[in-house]
């Protein structure tokens, strides 16, 4: 077993305890177990995976199998990626059009009555991030765990900006930093979580938030990202 | 008289506005007197746009009510940041209150704007979101995909989100762009210089012919018009048998050109009869091989 998937079966014993029935079996991670009394579903990925077409079609084909079989049980998304799989043939068979169908399939079990909260376990990078942990109805971080969009070198190298420029951005900027505290602030993440585990998941699982799309709120509300829900009020009512 | 064909990959944002509604119908949201430029740039000494390079409104279609939003591939590539993703969540959102014939998106996008990426990239779940909720609200999402940038990065996973697409000739859809996949992976794996291949991979042809669109049309705003017409008030399911449907094509296509290792391949495999000559067909000739493969596999 990798030392990524020997952490993430310690992550998912750490919250089900010994005899779940979680399955590793690298990339993907799924399976059922119990959290507070409740059946839980568990789906997603470890070893840092590149999401390509065939990760994002298995993926999508257990949010089914989890819709079709046991419907209305909650569904923890366990997210670990370095972003879209960079290949010649995930772009010719659409990796785009991949992806987009397991967040819809996420978004069809939302809409029938799944709670599905993600838990970026150790990385969630940009086009990854977007196929997994954004498609849930909320997302958290476990402590140490990492979410960007991408690596300063290679931003420096594309927006033309000197990398030492940017990382003085990074420490004021939300809007633009790598790392959890800064997708905290601009609503991105729901929080991070620590200490008791077993029962902060479980609270994650029973909040409901009216607000069908929470994250302009929360960026709002913690100064992250001050001007996305005005201005989606303002052209949301003709103005 | 026939009227003189206007190209819609060089138009401009508001030009395709124009050329695709009934003229004089538009009506602007959020435009450019409201200056709701980003609040990122100019912290990096970087220019803005009253717009923030999209344009959002609404506009009546072949007479039927419509909202509309078209991106600006001149302002910073299309790309999306915090105040130009929110001008398209918000125009979806108002799908859900105004119920039009359907929300219309003229994407031209290179994906999240990398100088606010934080906001982009969660901009782009909340479009894509709002897309979802539009749809399961029964209000058909037009994606119509043309232009400089092409349709990359997020942006592509929100256009496969929408009930239809429509790409011009020179459209091109895909997540990574060749550039990323030469610099990360080596030019072994794509060779970003080679536009012919880059064209196999992700352009519109390859893309229709492996059911990733639904049109593919000359390169002139009113092929665009027709082509969205014929879809007002068409919203596709969103149940579950659809999204099995769907998953079943994907898994089906993913089995089946396991092997290919360029759109040639795949088009072979198809049974295009001779795929070398895909890439010179106008859209006339294109369409036509391509009712032909659909009239066979009935």
């Amino acid at each position: 077993m990798s030392d990524g998937a020997a952490r993430t079966a310690r992550l998912l014993d750490e919250l089900f305890g010994a005899g779940h029935g979680v399955a590793v079996d690298a990339p993907l991670v799924r399976g059922h177990a119990t959290l507070g009394g409740r059946d839980v579903a568990v789906i997603g990925t470890t070893d840092q995976v590149h999401i390509g077409a065939r990760i994002a079609l298995a993926l999508a084909g257990h949010v089914l199998d989890v819709v079709r079989d046991t419907p209305g049980r909650p569904i923890l998304l366990i997210v670990d990626n370095s972003g879209q799989r960079l290949s010649l043939w995930d772009e010719l068979m659409g990796n785009n059009g991949c992806i987009a169908h397991l967040t819809k399939c996420l978004d069809l079990a939302r809409r029938r009555e799944h709670r599905v909260v993600g838990l970026v376990h150790e990385l969630a990078v940009s086009g990854g991030f977007m196929a997994t942990g954004m498609a849930t109805e909320a997302c958290y971080a476990l402590p140490g765990a990492e979410v960007r969009v991408m690596a300063a070198s290679a931003m420096s190298r594309v927006t033309g900006i000197a990398e030492e420029r940017l990382r003085e951005l990074f420490r004021t900027s939300p809007a633009l930093g790598p790392g959890v505290d800064n997708f905290v602030r601009i609503g991105g993440l729901h929080g991070v979580l620590d200490g008791d585990l077993r029962a902060r998941i479980a609270e994650a699982l029973d909040h409901v938030d009216p607000d069908p799309d929470p994250r302009r709120r929360l960026g709002t509300e913690r100064g992250g990202r001050t001007h996305a829900a005005e201005v989606a009020a303002m052209v949301r009512a003709g103005h | 008289m026939r009227p003189v064909r206007r190209s819609y990959d060089e138009a401009t944002a508001r030009g395709r506005i124009d050329g695709l509604l009934d003229a004089g119908t538009f009506r602007e949201f959020c435009g450019p007197t409201a200056r709701r430029s980003s609040p990122h740039l100019p912290a990096l000494g970087l220019p803005v746009s009253f717009d923030d390079g999209v344009v959002v409104g609404e506009g009546r279609l072949d007479g039927r009510p419509v909202l509309i939003g078209s991106q600006e591939g001149g302002f910073m590539g299309g790309s999306v940041g915090e105040v130009h993703g929110a001008k398209l969540t918000g125009l979806l959102e108002r799908g859900l209150d105004v119920e039009p014939a359907a929300v219309v998106l003229l994407l031209d996008s290179g994906g999240v704007r990398l100088q606010e990426a934080n906001a982009g990239l969660i901009a782009m779940g909340e479009i894509q979101r709002a897309v979802f909720r539009v749809r399961a609200a029964g209000v058909p999402v037009i994606a119509a995909i043309g232009g400089r940038n092409g349709c990359y990065g997020g942006m592509s996973i929100v256009a496969r989100s929408c009930d239809w697409i429509v790409v011009s000739e020179q459209g091109r859809l895909s997540i990574s762009g060749p550039e990323v996949i030469e610099a990360v992976e080596g030019i072994e794996e794509f060779d970003a210089q080679d536009r012919a291949l880059v064209w196999r991979t992700m352009g519109g042809k390859h893309r229709r012919l492996l059911g990733e669109v639904d049109a593919l049309v000359e390169n002139s705003i009113e092929a665009f018009r027709m082509a969205v017409i014929g879809w007002l008030e068409q919203p596709r399911p969103l149940d579950l048998a659809a999204v099995e449907a769907e998953h079943a094509r994907l898994e089906a296509r993913l089995r089946r050109f396991a092997e290919c290792r360029d759109g040639l391949d795949v088009w072979r495999d198809l049974g295009v009869e001779r795929p070398e000559e895909i890439p010179e067909l106008d859209a006339d000739a294109f369409n036509a091989v391509v009712a032909s493969m659909e009239e066979r596999d009935r």
